[in-house]
């Protein structure tokens, strides 16, 4: 079990009892270690002891030469370093092995824990995360791990090897935005197609520096697996967290994989937020975010009809046991449109043995797809589904980018899997609401 | 400083300034330097002179977390990115580099590609020599401050054996 900063026990108890706090407040607070049992208030320049932090093979070299060049012998406490090889995995160049090496002495010569062949944030969560930590990682989208009632951000490389050395940074305590999302969902609307929505709506700017919380009766029902979707995708509007707080959904996730909840954090009732959003799920449909930005979001039936070369159901927002039974759901039976890839990279091994275990794999190989070892890869235009010119891909990742997944003359949609299926199918853009059974 | 302007729109992401492929490759700050800015214009980094200024709209850098991005800008020559906003973790990574990332309300209004500016951290103005306006920028917390005074979290913790922060 992860050991955690915790704060003396009656500030600890008077902040989580404070009405007038955010979540992300309360838990600065409590990790305070600049002035500690005093309040850190939104806009506050603090400093924080870190619970958790992570690096991986984009991320971690440079942050082992800084540390280097530091001086320094000794990561702060090696049971709290988590490497991960996960970008491009197995390595798809000699260069890149040979940052993998380094990576592997390092963490061997400090005694941290390595893993390769998962995708970071999902491997955290399935492993390490437990509410009420603080997680700083070298990687933009650490915010998914706010799914478990975590407040989780990203830094770079500097920044981790200055955590590695002292286990502390300093955070200016963000300011939040709550969204609460009530209603029942209709059919072929999930969680990606909320997030996709609500970026929509504030833009890729909107949540800047700020937290987002998700709350609501819809979130009450979702899975971890569609809460890391949501909190994954915050990165994408600016947020330096998006958090779901603790609840038994939670608790029953961690007892499975056999941890315990820990220090349970809710937002204040009187908390002030930069701003609320309130959205009815009834009137939703399923979304697309059009190339190249993420807030370019108009309903699948308005772009339906777009050809596509490759579909993508894979990266850290989307390739999760929920969403690779939702794909197999839409393809027992079915073909993949000739001509299309379908490219499936599960986010980690214990999600792919999901997939071979419950005929998933065997639904999505016969159907046509490509079934790729869980990596990056395709998300970040590394290896295992790069596009050239002038391709189009349906993507169930975070990043439109110009570039982002290859060519800069290629073009990315971004969608929820029952969409990328749909339209793998299809092999144009396509409603999933037509294919769902 | 004095240089000149590159001027560039809102929403300049990470992967546009330093795209993942050569990144994953290299951590080599000349070899990032040359495909710096590449998905927006090839270029870029043959036409910059060093002391020069990236001057942005708003949410420059959004995107990863790779601080490659602030570092190819810095290696192929640019003294400071002066933008309207800076998403983040670009804004963090940059001056823990020693790239001076200004936030400067305004700037791309008073500015034009190839203006001639004058960036004066002490009296916290920007100067456009082109057409004499002057533009107030926003002020920095002092221990980033004396971060990019030194030249970045690294030279920082050289000088004094501690973090700003402690
Ligand atoms: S899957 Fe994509 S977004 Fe997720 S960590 Fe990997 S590169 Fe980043």
């Amino acid at each position: 079990m992860q050991r955690m900063n915790i704060a003396n026990k009656d500030f600890q108890d008077k902040v989580l009892a404070d009405e007038g706090l955010t979540f992300s407040e309360k838990i600065l607070s409590l990790k305070r270690s600049d002035e500690p049992g005093k309040v850190a208030n939104a806009n506050e320049i603090m400093v924080a002891k870190v619970d958790l932090s992570m690096a991986h093979d984009g991320t971690a070299p440079l942050a082992i030469k800084v540390l280097n060049e530091l001086g320094i012998k000794n990561v702060w406490d090696s049971s709290k370093v988590i490497l991960h090889i996960d970008h491009t995995y197995p390595s798809s160049s000699e260069q890149i092995a040979n940052f993998h090496s380094i990576m592997r002495k390092f963490a061997k010569a400090q005694g941290c824990h390595i893993q390769e062949g998962n995708i970071c944030h999902q491997y955290m969560i399935e492993k390490f995360v437990v509410p009420g930590m603080l997680i700083i990682g070298a990687d933009s989208h650490t915010n998914t791990q706010g799914c478990l009632g975590a407040f989780a951000t990203g830094m770079g490389s500097t920044e981790i090897a200055a955590i590695w050395a002292g286990g502390k940074i300093w955070l200016k305590v963000p300011e939040s935005i709550k969204v609460i999302f009530n209603g029942s969902l209709p059919k072929g609307v999930y969680a990606k197609d909320l997030i996709l929505f609500t970026i929509g709506k504030i833009s890729c700017e909107g949540a800047n520096y700020k937290t987002i919380e998700f709350t609501g009766s819809v979130i009450k029902e979702f899975s971890i697996d569609s809460r890391a979707t949501l909190c994954n995708m915050t990165t994408e509007a600016g947020a330096k967290a998006g958090i779901v707080e603790m609840d038994n959904v939670t608790k029953e996730y961690l007892m499975a994989l056999g941890r315990e909840p820990m220090l349970e954090v809710h937002a204040g009732k009187e908390a002030i937020y930069d701003k609320v959003l309130e959205e009815d799920v009834e009137q939703m449909e399923p979304y697309v975010a059009l190339p190249n930005s993420v807030d370019n979001v108009k309903p699948v039936r308005e772009v339906e009809g777009i050809p596509i070369d490759q579909a993508f159901l894979g990266s850290c927002t989307n390739a999760r046991p929920e969403d690779l039974m939702i794909a197999a759901r839409m393809l027992k039976g079915r073909k993949v449109k000739e001509g299309v890839r379908l490219i499936v990279t599960p986010a980690s091994k214990s999600v792919y043995k999901f997939a071979l275990r419950n005929e998933i794999a065997n639904i999505l190989m016969e159907a046509g797809a490509f079934i790729t070892s869980p990596t990056c890869g395709a998300c970040v235009g590394t290896h295992c589904g790069v596009l050239g010119a002038g391709e189009v891909c349906i993507s169930s990742s975070n990043r439109n980018f110009i570039g982002r997944m290859g060519s800069t003359e290629s073009k990315v949609y971004l969608a929820s899997p029952a969409t990328v299926i749909a339209s793998a199918i299809k092999g144009k853009i396509a409603d999933p609401r037509d294919y769902l059974r | 400083m004095i240089g000149r302007v590159w001027k560039f729109s809102d929403n300049i992401d990470t992967d546009v300034i330093i795209p993942y492929k050569y990144k994953a490759r290299s951590i080599d700050p000349k070899e990032l330097a040359e495909h710096c800015m590449e998905g927006i214009d090839p270029e870029f980094s043959k036409k910059v002179k060093k002391g020069d200024f990236i001057v942005a709209g708003r949410n420059f850098g959004c995107g990863s977390s790779r601080e490659q991005a602030p570092v190819a800008i810095k290696a192929c020559g640019i003294s400071a990115v002066i933008a309207e906003s800076f998403a983040r973790i670009f804004y963090r990574n940059a001056i823990n580099i020693g790239l001076p990332a200004i936030v400067c309300k305004g700037i791309s209004k008073e500015t034009n590609e190839g203006d001639l500016i004058e960036l004066d951290l002490k009296e916290g103005t920007v100067k456009n020599l082109s057409n004499g306006k002057v533009i107030k920028i926003n002020k920095q917390p002092d221990f980033l401050e004396r971060m990019l005074e030194v030249g970045g979290l690294i030279e920082y913790y050289k000088k004094f054996g501690k973090f700003p922060w402690e």
